[in-house]
């Protein structure tokens, strides 16, 4: 399946393009509608069940977009569970699902007229994600915090064994890091070597009840992972262009030994300026005047479901 | 028959799972066997030399293990958990219950030196709770098979079917008495001996017993039906039924809590298919303690004269 040239956008398998074209303005502008319907779609799911997290899914947008977009090569049209042969994406901190079922609907996982059922009763598209509806594009259920990186760990020692060179991304909240099954699975991604892993922590520095540094001050996140033996990146989450390139220059490192981390700096709330810089809407909902007023601050550019 | 019963000889249900599983990963490599510095304990030394690719090492780190576990399961491996009872379950009771049951992924959680006869080691490595907080998650199977030869062909029947399962077994050398040969079928209660006083119900360690408190009965002309229930979910029903409506009573003999355990599991299909008069062989909402098995059988109330009793007081009460 690798070498299929990509089709950003309208088709199916999707496979990143060469280097040197990832700077291409055409490619951002396309990657740069995508988030902007994606974030529509947040605000609208959220407000429509009067129930989600948009905060963290704001902020998590355009990674979600780079990377089901432009940087992994997956199949959205014959989903399976095992993935062989494709990279394959474990979200961690399951309550940002408004964002990642957005992406997984607009890339072609599942009818994007589904968006409208989420958290609502016989739904697929649970609170938290699961496969348990049988839902494509979910390999794990997550919503308790910290069990995704050792479920990443598992898949990509599986794809080693099955000599599957594709590639495990990952994403987790930096909150998230305070549960300590995350540093149980850092250093046995380490000890195993396991560096066909791309973890990325979205680095917005808020949780339920503050700051991370007021709630449980986590210190040098990027030294501690490096000392835990993996390799870092950094890198601007709210910049499509940095998101790009970072993930690439990831991609690249893949492969010599050690496991990659991206401390990935975000605004909870990107996109809509009542939300960013505050903790306030990590998990409630806009009321009917607050969505016009988030509407209004984003095109819809491929058609709200 | 009771008679058909006879020590073959004394050993521990841990090494019957590490036979089976080094046949398992012989025939099958997509089994993997994954452990958290109990690799000795868990008898998987002869997997490890001969097979190390099969062989996942995850340190002292339990949770992370149940996770790693579910990942493979995505790339199509059969990963088999092993560490002490305690450590595989309530240690790692939430990484359970999201990253395998909810997600439905095909782990094989085993687990050893379940009950109190582990022995010296004492409370807090002697889970009592284990059945009952595996049995109440959706899907899982719950499997406590009696002996050596048993525990083998457990560990090889857990991939005759695809999902979450758990496999409980035992520390201490113990009777070897069912045979290597024996039709074994993870749901089908094994009828050990044919009675008309009373039914006992058993698993684990205490099958072996239970066929010694039925020989005692015997001797007073007390016949006891007694069933190796050693597959606590899906239960048997249909065995249950089966010899309740015959004996109109029963005792269970469990090496866990009364609360959550087999005993729970039969009375349920009793009271909703033929109530009958039931005792519990089971530990009474404690802790266990340091000692030799048998002693703490004894203290605890699940020894054979304990089962006798039980039995006595069941058929007093129909």
């Amino acid at each position: 399946m690798v070498g299929i040239p990509s089709h950003l956008g309208d088709g199916i398998f999707f496979s990143p393009l060469p280097l040197g074209s990832i700077y291409n303005t055409t490619i951002m502008e396309k990657l740069q509608e995508i988030a902007s319907q994606v974030r529509r779609d947040i605000v609208r799911m959220v407000h429509g069940v009067q129930s989600g997290h948009p905060g963290g899914s704001l902020g998590c947008t355009d990674f979600l977009v780079a990377l089901y977009f432009e940087t992994m090569n997956h199949n959205a049209e014959n989903f399976t569970m095992e993935g062989h042969g494709e990279d394959v994406f474990y979200l961690s901190n399951g309550h940002i699902s408004p964002v990642f079922y957005s992406v997984l609907s607009r890339a072609g996982y599942f009818p994007i007229d589904e968006l409208s059922t989420f958290r609502k009763l016989n739904t697929r598209l649970q609170g938290h994600p699961t496969t348990h509806e049988g839902l494509p594009g979910v390999r794990i259920a997550s919503g308790s915090l910290g069990q995704g990186l050792s479920v990443a760990c598992g898949s990509a020692m599986a794809k080693k064994m099955n000599d599957d060179a594709s590639i495990v991304y990952t994403l987790h909240g930096d909150g998230e890091l305070q549960e300590g099954q995350n540093w149980e699975a850092l250093m046995f991604a380490a000890h195993h070597k396991l560096d066909n892993v791309i973890s990325t922590i979205d680095f917005n520095g808020q949780q339920i009840d503050g700051s991370t540094d007021d709630v449980m001050s986590m210190g040098d996140i990027k030294a501690k992972w490096e000392t835990f033996g993996w390799q870092m990146f950094e890198m601007n989450g709210n910049d499509m262009a940095d998101v790009v390139k970072v993930l690439g220059e990831a991609k690249a490192a893949t492969g010599n030994g050690k496991p990659i981390g991206i401390l990935m700096k975000t605004e909870m709330g990107a996109g809509v300026d009542f939300m960013e810089g505050t903790h306030k809407w990590h998990g409630i909902a806009p009321n009917d005047d607050q969505l016009a007023d988030a509407l209004g601050q984003l095109s819809e550019t491929l058609g709200d479901y | 028959m009771l008679e058909d019963y006879k020590v073959i000889n004394e050993k521990d249900t841990r090494s019957g799972f590490g036979e089976g599983i080094y046949e398992l990963a012989k025939e099958n490599k997509n089994v993997i066997a994954l452990t958290a510095d109990l690799s000795g304990s868990l008898k998987l030394n002869k997997l490890m030399d001969e097979m190390p690719e099969q062989y996942v090492q995850c340190g002292i780190a339990e949770a992370n293990m149940m996770g790693v576990a579910a990942g493979m399961t995505i790339g199509g491996k059969i990963p088999f958990t092993t560490t002490f009872a305690n450590f595989a379950t309530s240690r790692v009771y939430d990484q359970i219950r999201q990253s395998i049951a909810y997600s439905g992924k095909n782990v094989k959680i085993c687990a050893s030196h379940a009950g109190l006869t582990l022995g010296e080691d004492g409370a807090t490595h002697q889970v009592l709770e284990d059945i009952g907080m595996m049995k109440m998650l959706p899907g899982m199977r719950v499997v406590v098979p009696c002996d050596f030869n048993q525990t083998k062909l457990a560990t090889k029947a857990m991939v005759s079917f695809e999902g979450p399962a758990y496999l409980r077994f035992g520390r201490p050398k113990w009777p070897n008495f069912t045979p290597e040969d024996q039709t074994f079928e993870i749901g089908k209660a094994q009828l050990m001996n044919e009675g008309t006083d009373a039914t006992l119900i058993a698993c684990g360690h205490m099958v072996w017993l239970s066929l010694e408190a039925a020989r005692e009965l015997a001797k007073e002309n007390i016949s006891v039906e007694v069933i190796n229930m050693h597959t606590i979910k899906p239960i048997d029903e249909e065995a249950i039924i089966t010899s309740i409506k015959k004996t109109n009573c029963v005792v269970t003999a469990e090496e866990h809590q009364m609360n959550g355990g087999l005993g729970e599991s039969v009375a349920q299909v009793a009271q909703r298919n033929h109530p009958v008069a039931q005792e519990f062989v089971a530990v009474q909402d404690s802790f266990g303690e340091s000692g030799k098995p048998l002693e703490l059988l004894e203290k605890y109330g699940l020894s054979t004269s304990s089962i006798v009793a039980a039995v006595k007081k069941a058929i007093s009460r129909k």
